[in-house]
């Protein structure tokens, strides 16, 4: 399964769990419209830091969050293996 | 002649009960005849008056050294199997300590105690001993890292509620515990069988638990007490089977509705109950009505113990609480009105009260306090579930999220491990605030318990 696939995977997960509504996930989709809050990108962060070995968001200290979902899945297709 | 007013544990015991033991996985005393007979070589005179410090690598010369130093020591420490060698020196200083009794004198040849005594079995003849004083029991807090503190009691604190809830019924109990019995806990249990005109049947901590199970039924043990975690190992375990205690008792944990039940199809004839005590606190209350946590109406003074709850702990006033920190710089035990703050933060539904957690294990999710213990008492409700810890994990977005580890029930299908997990967040989410439910949880095959039988908690 692809980075993407996994991440997507993990959001409709969550999206079902925590009942967020979500609208279609197009890469251009700023994550604040995708309807969760911190505690729910903390919950998707934690769960795709076990499923893929890695936190792209403590790795690097200058990381900005992301702002969209596009960036979101590049954040962990970017980190090297 | 002793004065009338002091009773030692030798005041219990005498020969018009015949048959008591003491036993381990390797001897058996004869409690009936103990009063004529020395585990200490004859040296108890020696003791007399001394700070006595208890230092034996075995329960079963450990309980009988405390018998026959009772009344007779002016004090006595015990020192549980996993104290720490190099917290010794602080621990001798702190108590006055001036004589040991060891099953290792050449440990002690170039320390600074002066009387060294060697406790050996078997029991050699002795002539009976005449209670002299009442003699000071130090023991130590569990659960604190560093140097433990030594908590001071007297015999009639430590048996007030054996005491308060009078003799038991129906022939004498062969008394067992899955604790040390150098531990408040595991030392309540050894008094009930001292005081009841009963027998004790001794843990091992190299003994597996179908060969410790055998025992208990071999010896006919009829009361028996351990913590939640012990008693989820012993389910887990499926050696319970033939099993048939009268009373199951838990103490040291919080005992959650999962593992209260639990137990009842375990033993379905047996009467369950727990009970609230620590080595600071004493003994304040047992709850025998098969619920977890207790009747409000506990609160105020029953039965000569005082509960209240301050700032969402529960604090205890009784003869039955320890009267002091022991050692130089110990701080006070209890607050000005001679309370003890138990420090198990306790929350109020309906006309129950429920125990949460311990104030010191607190785990932060993103600014918010949370007990683990609610949480795992949550995700314990799914029937599928042995045992679980839910801890802190760091988290870039949050600070903090909950996770946690969960035991599944012997047998359970792999394949459902997905179906679990969506019920057992299902069910969080239906009974805890939001960032209490577990982000992730994974399954796992043990959970380590620390010597005193609680859920290692070390690394939340």
């Amino acid at each position: 399964m692809s980075v993407r696939s996994k991440v997507i995977e993990a959001i409709q997960q969550i999206a079902k769990e925590q009942q967020v509504t979500l609208p279609a996930l197009s890469d251009d989709l700023s994550l604040q419209e995708t309807g969760f809050d911190s505690l729910a990108f903390a919950i998707l962060v934690a769960r795709l830091e076990d499923e893929t070995g890695v936190d792209p968001f403590t790795i690097s200290e200058d990381a900005a969050f992301p702002a969209t979902v596009g960036d979101f899945v590049r954040a962990y297709e970017n980190v090297p293996a | 002649m002793s004065p009338p007013e002091i009773f030692a544990l030798r005041n219990h015991l005498g020969t018009e009960l015949t048959g008591r033991t003491l036993s381990d996985a390797h001897d058996v005393v004869s409690l009936t005849d103990i009063l004529s007979q020395t585990v200490l070589g004859g040296r108890l005179r020696e003791l007399s008056g001394r700070a006595v410090l208890l230092k034996l690598s075995d329960q079963l010369r450990s309980g009988v050294a405390m018998i026959e130093l009772d009344g007779i020591a002016r004090r006595m420490l015990l020192c549980p199997p996993d104290l720490n060698p190099a917290h010794l020196d602080a621990l001798i200083a702190d108590a006055g300590i001036d004589a040991v009794v060891t099953d290792e004198p050449d440990r002690w040849a170039a320390t600074g105690v002066s009387l060294v005594v060697i406790a050996q079995l078997p029991l050699q003849p002795a002539d009976p001993a005449e209670t002299e004083r009442a003699t000071e029991w130090l023991m130590l807090t569990s659960g604190t890292s560093g140097v433990p503190k030594v908590v001071g009691h007297t015999l009639e604190a430590l048996t007030g509620a054996i005491v308060a809830e009078g003799p038991a019924k129906g022939p004498a109990p062969v008394w067992a515990t899955f604790y040390d019995i150098r531990r408040y806990g595991g030392l309540q249990i050894f008094l009930r069988a001292i005081l009841s005109g009963g027998s004790m049947v001794l843990s091992d901590p190299h003994e597996a638990l179908p060969d410790h199970v055998a025992r208990l039924i071999a010896r006919g043990v009829s009361h028996i007490s351990g913590t939640p975690s012990h008693w989820r190992k012993l389910l887990m375990s499926g050696s319970a089977a033939q099993f048939k205690p009268g009373y199951v008792r838990l103490s040291g944990e919080i005992a959650d509705q999962a593992v209260l039940d639990g137990l009842k199809a375990a033993f379905p004839n047996s009467s369950i109950g727990h009970a609230y005590a620590s080595t600071e606190a004493g003994v304040g209350f047992a709850v025998n009505d098969g619920l977890e946590g207790f009747p409000a109406n506990y609160l105020g003074n029953r039965n000569g113990v005082e509960m209240k709850v301050v700032d969402g702990s529960l604090r205890i006033r009784s003869t039955r609480t320890a009267h002091a920190y022991i050692g130089r710089d110990a701080a006070a035990l209890t607050d000005s009105e001679g309370f003890v703050d138990s420090g198990d933060i306790v929350e109020l539904r309906g006309d129950r009260y429920y125990f949460v957690g311990r104030r010191g294990g607190i785990i932060n999710i993103g600014g918010l306090k949370v007990h683990p213990e609610e949480i795992e008492a949550a995700i314990n409700r799914h029937p599928d579930v042995l045992m679980s810890r839910a801890k802190s994990r760091r988290s870039p977005i949050t600070g903090g999220i909950v996770v946690a580890d969960v035991i599944l029930a012997d047998g359970t299908d792999q394949a459902r491990a997905k179906e679990i997990r969506d019920q057992i967040l299902d069910q969080c989410r239906a009974q805890l605030a939001s960032h209490k439910v577990p982000a992730v949880i994974r399954f796992v095959e043990a959970l380590d318990v620390t010597p005193a039988g609680k859920l290692a908690r070390t690394d939340a």
